[in-house]
């Protein structure tokens, strides 16, 4: 706490808001570290938000 | 972008939304008045929206945005009737571009791909018809909330097509635009898509137009028998030559493998395009100072496939190369795993930990509950009389407030919460609102905060069952939530607080398997700073790198065995056992205890290890099958027999002559799957023939030519320099037949259409791979095989390196036959997982886990056995066996519980007496109804 965004020890920017992208952000957090995920769409999700089903389940994408 | 690994500034250029993400409350009310159309993009065009919108309900984060190039205020600067409207003022129209400068230690690079250009699917009469479509528009088309709430529509008359085709690797393999790779994914998600076609109407007709069909993915191969078989879906290998409109319809030209052109007429055509570089690949790599390969993509090598050629700069997802999810997320997990050890000495540094108040004891207080009912703008109050609900609470046995809330869960309202907590002194708190699903762990925060035991909590939803699914019936929505909440009421009057549970973690890890996927593992695991075991029951390292001779790109496998086994001997947190196996396991995820065999001489020696986590990475090796010969004859090799004659010393070592069969014993055969990496191992044999000695003659005899990726341009090499490609059906394979000290390889040829036999110096099978040991493996871990006996991930897509067991992690070939590269990657990933606990040092336990009441237990061990992740084990208690739940692995999904004879189980949160009180509340309606 109390660190600006400048100062901040161990921050690693992940480059893109899709299922990649955030899955990276998630694994960092987990293993310690605080993630500065840039998207330049309005939302996350990339692609696979646009997914209706995916292959070979046909699970609900979203 | 500057600076080094470990202290990189960056700099961000950040776009205003003009709407404050704290204040909306993702009502839609600005959509609705905003008076102007905009194409929506979301939906592919095929429908419209408004500048300001949100592109879909589930999108986070959860806050409409305004498109400034359509909105008329920010252009003209006129209208503004969004900003009175929004009932939460969030709409700011002073909000200015902004720059950012940042501090970062490393930097994962995941935009994804891109669209292959218009130009190229005008080639297939995209633009010049409506009725010829993408895959990406008609997976909108599809979908129930996409333009056409998922009726399939011909764009030109809105008419429902009839008869369907797909035409494939529309912007991939084709160096006409330029892309000589293959995307990878196509042939998968036309398959998805002709599948949920079928199933939306059964009387369509599909065909899909193909060259190969690459479901060579785990088990992928079953969806296209299935779409065949089960779906009637019609599979055409052809080259199409020309799609145009005839009469109403579409006209597809095609030249099949026989040279014969034909065609037919369509309602509809989807193309099946590509994964096209991203748009702005170029300016990132300058930005980020980092290197593309020839197609724009990010330039990586075999062995290091997720480093890009600056250091501290990795690469993830599509952007690394076209990719599927599983794919994707295997990589996402992996460069995180490689971020974190580059920063090791930084980790928990700039995490934000919060901390909350004490918690307040209440077991001895009397119930004193508090009921907010919300709004949710007119979400909820446009259908339910929210007032009327807040007024019947009154007076309820234990409610000592209620209130009304516009949005219970904004900002200003966990903080009114807060106050009535203390105020009115309040232990149970109940919110009537929308789903537990998304917005529990919200109030459960707000009591934490309030120094309240977050399960003192219970959320009723007259959102999703209310006001939504009754939305034309108000009166009876309301009646619902007044049952819903008072259900929810007599629940909460029995909830307790319930403690959080941690496990400790003991910080090792095992690895069995030292082939590149256990070294790999094994090496990033140390590299984040973790001891691990590392055991191979060989008497040395290297598994089935030491198959491997040469890779298609020119580097050397060699030379990275060497380098893997001497940095795994220079680290001095990797302890390598070899000759060694897995005998015994006990524990659970964080507090493991393994017996290994360790060979000594003639005899056996047993060791005992103590570890947090478990990564197999056992490996595959090649099949033998009993057929074409091989074994009987010296002239039939493997592949991998290929690979070391041709990497040999010998003068002669590249044959005059070779016939390659592809699936040899694969895909419906001995083993019914693909091995994936066959095709591509023939072709790299190919090609080194022809680099040996460019007069040879090689014929490779395939069904489907699975060159995926880049490996396509090898394919497409190979083809230039002479060898041959002859696909052959299945139902009329090759057969390789003695005569005299000759084999003779007899072929039907599709093109000249008659019987060829040919006598090669030498016949390679392909003969796929199939895994090790794992059925014995699988009954000492727990963890599930697949009906092929490769290890189970436990969500294909979410979770695609981890196991149903916590704490058991898989890689390699040990879950599917793979390449290096992807091997390597899977080997880092599932390291990266592993390490999580590793790095927490504890095991976090939801408090609504199963709890056994062992005066009630008569040990029948049903729940043992019913347990789908091996979380209750027996224990003896004297002389009863009694059941006792593993709390570290539990996930409290509550079958023990209904099916104890005895009810000796419960379930945190959910005990049978809160449901009974719930089931009661519920009855308790007809008495009010007469009383009142």
């Amino acid at each position: 706490m109390g660190q600006t965004a400048s100062e901040r020890k161990g921050a690693v920017m992940v480059v893109g808001g899709g299922v990649a992208g955030v899955q990276t952000a998630l694994d960092l957090t987990e293993l310690g570290y605080y993630v500065y995920l840039v998207e330049k769409g309005a939302a996350v999700g990339g692609v696979m938000a646009q997914l209706d089903k995916t292959f070979p389940t046909n699970d609900c994408s979203l | 972008m500057e600076g080094e690994p470990g202290n990189f500034s960056v700099t961000l250029n950040l776009r205003p939304r003009f709407i404050d993400a704290d204040k909306c409350t993702a009502c839609g009310l600005c959509t609705t008045y905003c008076p102007r159309h905009l194409v929506d993009a979301y939906n592919e065009g095929l429908d419209l929206t408004r500048p300001i919108h949100i592109d879909y309900p589930q999108a986070v984060p959860a806050t409409y945005f305004i498109d400034p190039n359509a909105c008329l205020h920010l252009q003209h600067g006129t209208c503004k009737i969004c900003v009175p409207v929004c009932r939460s003022h969030a709409i700011d129209f002073g909000q200015q571009p902004e720059k950012r400068t940042l501090a970062v230690g490393a930097v994962v690079m995941a935009p994804g791909f891109g669209r292959v250009p218009e130009s190229t699917l005008a080639k297939y009469g995209y633009g010049a018809h409506p009725d010829v479509v993408t895959s990406i528009e008609f997976e909108r088309m599809l979908n129930a909330s996409g333009p056409f709430k998922g009726e399939v529509q011909r764009l030109s008359d809105r008419k429902h097509p009839k008869r369907i085709a797909f035409i494939q690797c529309v912007g991939s393999r084709d160096i006409g635009c330029d892309n000589g790779y293959c995307s990878s994914v196509c042939c998968m998600y036309a398959i998805k898509e002709a599948m949920v076609a079928k199933e939306h109407d059964p009387e369509v007709d599909i065909t899909i137009f193909y060259m190969d069909i690459r479901t060579q993915g785990k088990d992928f191969d079953n969806a296209r028998i299935r779409a065949e078989e089960h779906f009637g879906i019609k599979f055409v290998r052809a080259k199409v030559a020309d799609v145009m409109p005839w009469r109403e319809k579409i006209k597809i030209t095609y030249a099949t493998m026989d040279g014969r052109h034909a065609f037919e007429p369509f309602d509809m055509v989807v193309l099946s395009v590509g994964l096209d570089a991203p748009a702005d690949a170029r300016r990132l790599a300058d930005i980020a100072g980092f290197e593309l390969n020839k197609y724009d993509f990010c330039k990586t090598a075999t062995f290091a496939p997720l480093a890009t050629s600056r250091p501290g700069v990795l690469v993830a997802g599509a952007f690394q190369g076209p990719k599927d999810i599983p794919e994707s997320v295997t990589q996402a997990s992996a460069a995180a795993g490689s971020a974190a050890a580059l920063l090791r000495e930084q980790r928990k540094a700039g995490i934000v930990v919060k901390s909350y108040p004490d918690e307040k004891p209440v077991e001895e207080e009397e119930v004193r509950i508090g009921v907010f009912v919300c709004h949710c703008g007119i979400n909820i109050g446009s259908v339910v009389d929210v007032p009327d609900v807040d007024r019947y609470v009154e007076g309820k046995e234990g409610v000592v407030y209620h209130a009304q809330t516009l949005y219970a869960c904004s900002q200003d309202a966990q903080e009114v919460i807060k106050e009535k907590i203390r105020e009115h002194n309040l232990n149970r708190v109940v919110v009537a609102a929308c789903s537990p699903r998304t917005h529990e762990p919200l109030f459960q925060e707000t009591l934490k905060d309030a120094g309240l035991n977050r399960c003192l909590f219970e959320m009723v939803n007259i959102r999703d069952q209310c006001s939504w699914v009754h939305a034309n019936e108000p009166e009876a929505a309301t009646d619902k939530s007044k049952d819903l909440v008072r259900m929810g009421i007599a629940k909460a009057r029995h909830i307790q607080p319930l403690p959080e549970q941690t496990v400790p973690v003991t910080p090792r890890a095992l690895i069995l398997g030292g082939g590149p996927a256990g070294m790999t593992a094994a090496l990033a695991i140390a590299e984040q700073g973790f001891e691990c075991y590392l055991v191979e029951k060989a008497s040395r390292l290297g598994g089935s790198l030491r198959d491997m001779h040469y890779m298609l790109d020119g580097s050397d496998p060699a030379k990275l065995l060497a380098d893997l086994v001497a940095r795994i001997e220079a680290n001095d947190r990797i302890k390598v056992f070899t000759n060694a196996t897995l005998k015994a396991v006990g524990g659970f995820v964080g507090n493991f205890s393994s017996v290994l065999a360790v060979k000594k001489g003639k005899g056996e020696q047993e060791q005992t290890v103590e570890h947090g986590v478990i990564v197999v990475a056992t490996g595959g090796q090649e099949h033998r099958p009993d057929k074409y010969l091989l074994g009987q004859s010296k002239k039939v090799l493997t592949q991998t027999e290929l690979e070391k004659r041709l990497a040999g010393r010998a003068k002669n070592r590249a044959p005059k002559s070779t016939v390659m069969i592809q699936c040899a014993g694969s895909r419906g055969d001995d083993l019914a799957y693909c091995s994936k990496v066959c095709c591509t191992h023939a072709v790299k044999n190919a090609l080194k023939i022809k680099e040996l000695d460019p007069s040879a003659q090689v014929i490779v005899l395939y069904r489907d030519l699975r060159t995926y990726g880049y490996a396509e341009d090898a394919y497409r090499e190979a083809r230039e320099k002479g060898v041959i490609f002859i696909p052959y059906e299945v139902d009329r394979k090759p057969q390789v037949v003695k005569k005299g000290n000759r084999v003779v390889v007899e072929f039907f040829d599709p093109l000249l259409q008659e019987e060829v036999s040919m006598t090669p110096e030498v016949v390679a099978l392909s003969v796929g791979y199939v895994p090790q040991d794992t059925e014995q493996l699988s009954k000492l871990l727990k963890t599930p095989v697949t009906e092929h006996k490769f290890f189970m991930e436990a969500h294909v897509k979410l979770r695609p390196v981890e196991m149903a067991v916590d704490g058991v992690y898989v890689c390699g070939m040990a879950h599917s036959p793979k390449p290096l590269d992807e091997i390597i990657v899977q080997a880092q990933a599932a390291a990266a997982k592993a390490a999580m606990p590793l790095v927490k040092g504890e095991v976090e336990v939801e408090p609504i886990v199963s709890q056994v009441n062992k005066d009630l237990c008569i040990g029948c061990s049903l729940c043992v056995n019913l347990c789908p992740y091996q979380a209750i084990q027996m224990v003896k208690e004297g002389k009863k066996r009694k059941a006792e739940t593993i709390a570290a692995s539990c996930k409290a999904c509550g079958i023990c519980a209904s099916h104890c004879p005895t009810f000796a189980i419960s379930m945190g949160g959910f005990t049978n007496e809160q449901i009974n009180a719930q089931i009661e509340a519920f009855g308790a309606q007809e008495e009010e109804t007469t009383n009142g």
